[in-house]
């Protein structure tokens, strides 16, 4: 009964909420943006693409931490 | 036929509890693919050790991603010398070289000329050194049987670090030593703010490499984890049943992988072009 594997597991679960929340309003702010201005998609597609990576590069950073706990 | 597969899901759920209550430890064969590790291993067709090498006490020994590491080099190093060579009999490339031109173009014309302005020629080997050097070690570890030099925290520490210094060094010369460190600082703060503002900036000169670092390490880290453990489904439950659904997944995940290998290039260089651009031109 190791509670670090549990601890692993729980902040895994909470960082992708925190992630997953960040990169929808992105990706719903996007399309809204190319609905009214369709010849801006491919400027916003790409500040799209490079925003979501970053996100996810954060969201990554606690996942490390799981796997330094799973570890354990 | 349906009895058997009864009985097969009332073990695989056991299976599950069972291990979930801390007996067994099937995943080490994860950690044992993702790991470095002084072997190459076939299996099963078999496995080639590598030797351990030992410099001044410093453990130098050949390992896995050390081999792979080279491959991307020699690959890396005999393609653009032909892209190279092609420039020399037509100024229109063609095949190979056309492929690469898109690609070196893309690094000099998105990446460096837009967030370095003026005086980007200079930086633009770097840039590409390390943009190609990721993509190919990112793609060589998709390629079955072999392994990712960038999912070690090593590796991209080192390119982490290799950033660090272009930018400091080029900061300095450009601004000088104590110009370059007033400069951090931006301009029009309250002169209450500066010790903090101070501190924020120089603790920023760190972070900003290290957040580099890590990122390109747990991104290919997880990729291939997530891989592993969706096929690794098919041992938990114990059933062949379940491999449709488990391979399919893990295909999806694969070409996401694609995608995400591409993305950490690209991500990774456009970074350092932004840490440069900033350290170089510090009055934006």
């Amino acid at each position: 009964m190791n509670l670090a594997w549990l601890a692993a597991g729980i902040g895994a679960g909470i960082t992708i909420v925190g992630g997953a929340l960040g990169i929808g309003k992105l990706a719903a702010s996007a399309m809204e943006a190319s609905g009214r201005q369709p010849e801006a998609a491919n400027a916003i597609r790409t500040s799209m693409i490079i925003a979501a990576a970053l996100i996810e590069g954060i969201s990554l950073f606690a996942l490390v931490i799981c796997f330094m706990l799973a570890g354990k | 036929m349906s009895d058997t597969l009864l009985t097969n899901s009332a073990h695989a759920v056991a299976d599950t509890l069972k291990h979930a209550a801390g007996q067994g430890e099937k995943n080490d064969w994860i950690m044992h693919h993702i790991l470095d590790a002084n072997r190459l291993d076939f299996l099963p067709f078999g496995e080639i050790p590598l030797p351990h090498l030992s410099l001044f006490g410093l453990d130098i020994s050949l390992t896995k991603h050390v081999i792979f590491m080279w491959v991307a080099s020699v690959l890396l190093i005999a393609i653009m010398i032909k892209v190279s060579k092609s420039y020399k009999k037509s100024l229109i490339p063609k095949g190979v070289s056309n492929a690469f031109e898109v690609l070196i173009l893309f690094v000099r014309d998105e990446i460096a000329k837009p967030t370095i302005g003026k005086g980007y020629e200079k930086f633009v080997p770097y840039l590409l050194t390390a943009f190609f050097f990721i993509l190919f070690c990112n793609f060589l570890g998709l390629v079955p049987f072999s392994a990712t030099a960038t999912s070690n925290i090593a590796v991209t520490s080192t390119l982490a670090v290799a950033t660090f210094l272009v930018t400091q060094i080029s900061g300095m010369r450009k601004n000088g030593v104590f110009g370059y460190l007033k400069g951090l600082v931006p301009h029009g703060v309250p002169i209450a703010l500066l010790p903090i503002m101070a501190i924020v900036e120089v603790l920023g000169l760190f972070t900003k490499p290290f957040a580099l670092a890590i990122r390109l390490f747990a991104n290919m880290t997880a990729g291939h984890i997530i891989i592993y453990a969706l096929i690794s489904l098919i041992f938990v439950m114990q059933t062949f049943l379940i491999a449709p659904i488990s391979i399919g997944m893990a295909l999806f995940i694969y070409l996401l992988e694609i995608l995400v290998a591409c993305l950490q290039a690209y991500i990774f260089t456009m970074l350092s072009a932004l840490f440069i651009g900033m350290a170089v031109h510090q009055d934006h």
